[in-house]
């Protein structure tokens, strides 16, 4: 079993993150990560290999020179190889560019050998859009399975069955192999890398590909390629009169006079 | 801009229609050109009751498409879409942001080019291109996100304006669609869907009050009910109070659960953890009871009580019960 992991390397939300004049994320602090919710994803795949005791998990990314580091992460927690995609056209690509670039990583990827599974996170905690992992199996003309809290595939029927949990239902899906499947943060625990994890991912190779050798052009990525733009971005300012009280005896009853006086109920 | 604008109404399996069709509907209105504000109903046709409250809110026509696959799967009800859009020419499709909703988002932006901006709280028009307006970063930052691509999608969360109707009601024109889904939207298989029970309490992502417990209830969510019933709220919870199975999943609130925007936010026992707020911070007003005065939620807290939970609550609704009468 080939599955690729598509994962994001993003400013680490514990950290300060704000955004430039220019509406898009400040990426320069330093304290950038591999997305938490891309852990499950290859969580996901180092389990579903080591389950079948055959095959190997490929982690690629789209991103800046230090996005790098994301897939290193992944390598570390015990991913077989790593494809970083970095070309300056890139910057500023929104959700359908960036699902442009990995589908043609994918593509290139399954030509030199075939691909079972594209693994994904349910969001990039940055921009939360959740676009790319149906974006990029539509693009790739592959079935689309979301939201995934258990992921079970049948080598041997050829298929990928999901449960995903919806705000109304819970659902079964099942699509044929290859498929793409995003997971979300309750599918399983991510494990740490280990001392051994974090020696073995220094001999692992790190593929760099452009935008040329995947045969895109840059007017169809990046911000040149985006469909969306940010015309203004603020930051909100801090709530005003806030009032903060310690319990005596009578905060239940401020609080019901607070909310009542403020017409809130 | 002379064009419709597209509003999917979201409707539950027995076809009741859910609150975010009327918000959309309302919010489409100012937007719309000649054509008037239009709406895709994806599966069995709409009832009467969902026809009134549509009427009530000025919707010209409802494009009722039923596909000859299961309208559950995204893929179906995108393409579902992508045919009304086909039959009026509508310029701006307007989509609930429910996780459903985002990736039927998705699905467009594949098939047709569309720009999508999701999880918008407003869109206006500026020289005629929608321009969508959201939170990010964890309710930290606002955004105004033009869409260059056509058509416009733009997924709105609910509560983003209230449901208005229009003081001359007029009965929409429902106008039929047959769909033959296509091979590519059957690739996926729905082996299975259980529909939750419907609770009394409103649904949590479109609820105007809702009342939250964390790790501080330590599985005693009694005197979060009851406050919540007392208000007509809805309850919530943290990741910590679902995954302890004090709660069922479907009420964590957070970047990886449910987004609420209600008018009122009270958290009880409840950290404020990053996670979490991503899921709130946009609430109108935040109130939190939490024993550590150190709590991170007191940063963003409109009112907050340094006091134990189990006391305070009890109190509050007490009170409340009282003034309200
Ligand atoms: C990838 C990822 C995604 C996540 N997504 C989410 C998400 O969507 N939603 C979410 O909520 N979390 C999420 N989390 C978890 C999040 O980081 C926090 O762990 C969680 O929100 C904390 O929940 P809590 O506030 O209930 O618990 P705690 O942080 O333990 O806080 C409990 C609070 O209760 C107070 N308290 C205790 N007893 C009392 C009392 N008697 N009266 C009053 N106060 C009391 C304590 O002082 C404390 O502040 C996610 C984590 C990860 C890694």
């Amino acid at each position: 079993m080939r599955i690729l992991v598509a994962v994001k390397h993003v400013p680490d939300i514990q950290s300060e993150r704000s955004l430039g004049p220019d509406g898009r994320m400040v990426r320069d602090g330093g304290d950038g990560t591999l997305n938490e919710l891309d852990e499950n994803a290859v969580e996901a795949a180092l389990t579903l290999v080591e389950e079948a005791e055959d095959g190997e998990v490929v982690v690629l990314t789209v991103g800046p020179d230090d996005a790098v580091d994301a897939v290193r992460r992944a390598l570390q927690m015990g991913a077989d190889e790593a494809v970083h995609v970095v070309d300056d056209a890139i910057a500023g690509s929104d959700a359908v560019s960036t699902a442009r670039v990995l589908a043609a990583a994918v593509r290139r990827l399954s030509e030199e050998q075939p691909v079972d599974l594209v693994l994904t996170g349910m969001a990039a905690l940055d921009g939360l859009t959740s676009l790319v992992p149906t974006v990029l199996a539509d693009l790739l003309e592959l079935p689309a399975l979301t939201l995934a809290t258990e992921v079970m595939v049948d080598e041997t029927a050829g298929t990928v069955t999901v449960r995903r949990e919806l705000d109304h239902a819970v659902e079964l899906l099942r699509a044929p192999l290859p498929a793409v499947v995003s997971v979300t943060d309750s599918a399983n625990e991510p494990r740490y890398p280990g001392f051994k994890g974090i020696m073995a991912a220094r001999k692992k190779a790190v593929t760099t590909w452009t935008l040329a050798d995947l045969g895109l052009e840059p007017d169809q990525v990046g911000a040149a390629g985006a469909r969306t733009a940010v015309v203004a971005a603020a930051e909100r300012p801090a709530r005003e009169d806030r009032v903060l009280v310690t319990d005596g005896g009578d905060a239940g009853v401020r609080l019901a006079a607070y909310l009542v006086e403020n017409k809130l109920v | 801009m002379t064009s419709p604008v597209l509003v999917l109404l979201d409707h539950a399996a027995d076809g009741a229609l859910r609150p975010s069709a009327a918000e959309l509907v309302t919010l489409a209105r100012p937007l719309a050109g000649d054509g008037g504000v239009l709406g895709a109903w994806v599966g069995d046709g709409p009832g009467p009751d969902a026809l009134a409250v549509l009427a009530a809110h000025g919707v010209a026509a409802v494009h009722a498409v039923r596909p000859d696959a299961d309208p559950a799967l995204s893929a179906v009800t995108a393409e579902a879409v992508t045919a009304v859009l086909g039959a009026t020419g509508a310029g701006l499709v307007l989509i609930p942001s429910t996780f459903e909703g985002k990736e039927v988002a998705a699905h467009l932006a594949a098939s047709t080019g569309a720009g999508v901006v999701t999880d918008a709280d407003g869109v206006q028009l500026q020289d005629g291109v929608p321009v969508a307006s959201k939170t990010v970063l964890a309710g930290t930052w606002t955004t105004r996100c033009s869409v260059v691509g056509a058509p416009a999608v733009v997924t709105v969360k609910a509560n983003a304006v209230p449901a208005e109707p229009v003081a001359a009601p007029r009965e929409p024109v429902v106008v039929e669609h047959e769909l033959t889904v296509s091979p590519a939207a059957r690739r996926v298989e729905l082996v299975e869907r259980t529909e939750r029970a419907a609770s009394d309490r409103p649904d949590l992502s479109g609820a105007q009050v809702v009342v939250v417990g964390g790790r501080g209830t330590e599985g005693d969510f009694g005197p979060i009910e009851e406050l919540a019933d007392l208000l007509g709220a809805a309850v919530g919870a943290t990741r910590v109070a679902t995954d302890e199975g004090w709660i069922a999943k479907e009420a964590q609130i957070g970047q990886t659960g449910v987004t609420v925007t209600p008018r009122l936010y009270i958290g009880a026992g409840v950290s404020g953890a990053v996670h979490h707020r991503g899921g709130m911070q946009a609430a109108g007003t935040i109130v939190a009871v939490n024993s550590d005065p150190d709590a991170p939620i007191f940063e963003i807290a409109d009112f907050g009580v340094v006091g134990d939970l189990f006391t305070v609550l009890p109190q509050a609704t007490a009170e409340l019960r009282r003034l309200l009468g």
